[in-house]
């Protein structure tokens, strides 16, 4: 069974349907990507299988259980972890501290008083800021890291608790080429233990990382399959050739 | 809440930063420890600085709430209120009045109801807002406050008073440096727990939730129960700060449980700088003893309050960060946690 498995979701807003029947599986370890145009409900459907909303109608199942309405917090600890499509790391702690905050999520409150996993976390913190080159800015605020930078930092705390899947909208908006290019770099070796759902604008860079894609117009699934069968897909490339 | 991170110095010249807040604390420790002596024969002062520390605790209280959880508590001197009342009674009804059971089960008193408050207004199958959660803490303390006013038994509009003395086996705690000495115990060790807790990975998860706790909610936190729990140690501290001011005053009445006195525990910590702990006692310092002076100054016995009005106005308002943010730079006031450098 797939890891994670979308089936007839429907996300109304009023008269809007953001989302109507989507389908998504994603296997485990598979890099899967979402396209499609502005407003086709690409974050819509990230935010139902994070649980920052609840779908209207449609099952989400994840690692064989059901998590339609479950709880954010029951599903991060279920394996599942994102980066929204606003930056949201918290500026106002140190880049060390905020990776220390998603790495001590399961740890109780008296060991969280007595700082108990404090010493033992540090390897951890350090190797996930080392593996997105910013050991050097742990004592900086994450505030004062630039645009590009807070992105890594974000996707660096998704991935410290070692998720099993790992959700992404836009992690290379406002991002240098090269950025970009050390993005895909960075993303590429998680393959081995986590799977990715990814929202790119960026066709080149999501061409280049994913397995599979999944392209959404006006909240219905146009198509899914391997990159080569999207792309040759006449309706994808109309869509596309449309908005550009 | 805190200010803008923009103008933080370089990261070289942080590290060897010379901390200013624990040399603040420590001033303020030995002011507490050394000034009573050099009041001894002025028995008012020492009545006076008393009051200080035990509603220090008070608005310690608050800042725990607001300062380091983001919990907007409009009803602090509701746990307050009650504890006062509880030692009243005990000693009224029970005849009883030994410190070392009644101040534990006064904290106890305060922080069952704080966790009973928060299963209502925190721990909802939605989040709150914090407008929600300012608006029903309020409405907590203005309904006690109420309430009492009109309950014979805990004597009505005139709450009770000639509580019997606080005492601990034969002896017994007039007003006085003996009942200063207890009262700054209280605090001190209140005061330790609390920065163990604000400077531990646990304090690192409220910051978390000040600043983003749908985001924390992600990471697998479960944020409204850490709320709760943080609500309710502080409803032990406001306990313990009201038993202890009952026997002091030797008197409690409906106005120490409601929105008033709340909302002045909300003032004395935004006066001195929430969310650095001793902001709060600074805080109640600097209000109780300007009080105390303006009141004493003939020129002005008849419009005191205006200029103590007007002067909290300002601060408030053009210092959000209050008097220790004109000393304490932002980035020390953000902190870090776990005793960091240590394991480094
Ligand atoms: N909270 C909301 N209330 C009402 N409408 C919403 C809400 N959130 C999203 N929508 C609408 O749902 C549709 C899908 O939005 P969504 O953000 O999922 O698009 P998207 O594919 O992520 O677009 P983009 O590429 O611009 O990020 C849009 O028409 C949007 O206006
Ligand atoms: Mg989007």
């Amino acid at each position: 069974m797939a890891l994670l498995q979308v089936s007839g979701v429907t996300k109304t807003y009023g008269p809007l349907k953001a989302l109507d029947g989507v389908d998504l599986e994603v296997e485990a370890g598979s890099f899967h990507g979402l396209i499609g145009p502005n407003g086709s409900g690409k974050s819509t459907l990230l935010k139902a299988i994070a649980g920052a909303h609840f779908p209207t109608t449609g099952r989400i199942l994840f690692d064989g259980g059901d998590i339609t309405t479950m709880p954010p917090y029951q599903r991060a600890r279920r394996g599942l972890s994102l980066k929204f499509q606003i930056t949201s790391v918290l500026t106002e702690l140190s880049v060390y501290d905020n990776v220390l905050l998603a790495l001590q999520a399961t740890e109780g409150y008296g060991a969280l008083f007595r700082s108990r996993s404090r010493a033992r976390l540090d390897g951890e913190v350090m190797a996930a800021l080392e593996r997105f080159r910013l050991a050097g800015r742990a004592d900086d605020l994450a505030g004062e890291l630039s645009h590009g930078e807070q992105q890594w930092l974000e996707i660096a705390m998704a991935l410290a608790p070692r998720p099993k899947l790992l959700l992404l909208d836009e992690p290379t908006g406002g991002m240098s080429p090269e950025e970009r290019r050390v993005t895909g770099e960075l993303l590429a070796p998680i393959r081995r233990h986590c799977a990715l759902v990814i929202v790119e604008h960026d066709l080149d860079f999501i061409k280049n990382i994913c397995d599979r894609l999944t392209m959404l117009d006006q909240g219905r699934v146009l198509g899914t399959g391997s990159v080569a069968e999207i792309e040759g897909d006449a309706r994808v490339q109309e869509i596309y050739t449309r908005r550009v | 809440m805190t200010a803008t991170t923009g103008a933080a110095p370089p990261v070289a010249a942080r590290r060897g930063a010379f901390r200013i807040l624990p040399a603040i604390e420590l001033a303020v420790l030995a002011l507490l420890l050394v000034v009573p002596f050099l009041l001894a024969d002025r028995p008012e002062l020492i009545t006076l600085l008393t009051n200080v520390v035990i509603l220090s605790l008070l608005a310690l209280s608050f800042d725990l709430c607001w300062g380091f959880s983001g919990i907007m508590s409009f009803g602090q001197a509701l746990f307050f209120g009650v504890a006062g009342y509880g030692v009243a009674l005990v000693g009224r009804d029970l005849e009883f009045s030994q410190l070392w059971a009644t101040l534990p089960l006064a904290m106890l008193a305060g922080g069952a109801l704080a966790a009973l408050l928060a299963a209502f207004l925190l721990l909802g199958r939605k989040a709150p807002t914090s407008i929600f959660v300012a608006f029903g803490t309020l409405t907590g303390a203005y309904a006690a406050e109420r309430l009492v006013a009109g309950w014979q038994y805990v004597g009505a509009g005139n709450g009770l008073s000639a509580i019997k003395l606080m005492a601990f086996g034969e002896y017994e705690f007039v007003e006085g440096l003996d009942f200063y000495a207890v009262a700054l115990t209280a605090l001190v060790l209140v005061y330790a727990a609390s920065r163990t807790l604000v400077r531990s990975q646990l304090g690192l998860v409220l910051a978390g939730i000040r600043q983003n706790e749908e985001r924390l909610a992600f990471f697998g936190y479960r944020v409204q129960v850490f709320k709760a729990v943080v609500f309710s140690l502080a409803g032990m501290v406001a306990g313990l700060s009201g038993a202890l001011y009952g026997y002091h005053q030797g008197f409690t009445g409906p106005s120490n449980l409601g929105p008033g006195l709340s909302t002045t525990a909300v003032i004395y910590c935004l006066f001195g700088g929430s969310g650095t702990l001793i902001g709060p006692v600074l805080g109640t310092v600097a209000i109780e003893v300007l009080s105390y002076v303006l009141a004493d100054i003939d020129a002005i016995r008849q419009f005191w309050p205006v200029l103590l009005g007007v002067v909290l106005l300002v601060v408030v308002t053009f210092q959000p960060t209050g008097l220790l943010g004109l000393a304490v730079s932002a980035r020390e006031r953000i902190g870090t946690y776990g005793a960091r450098k240590a394991a480094r």
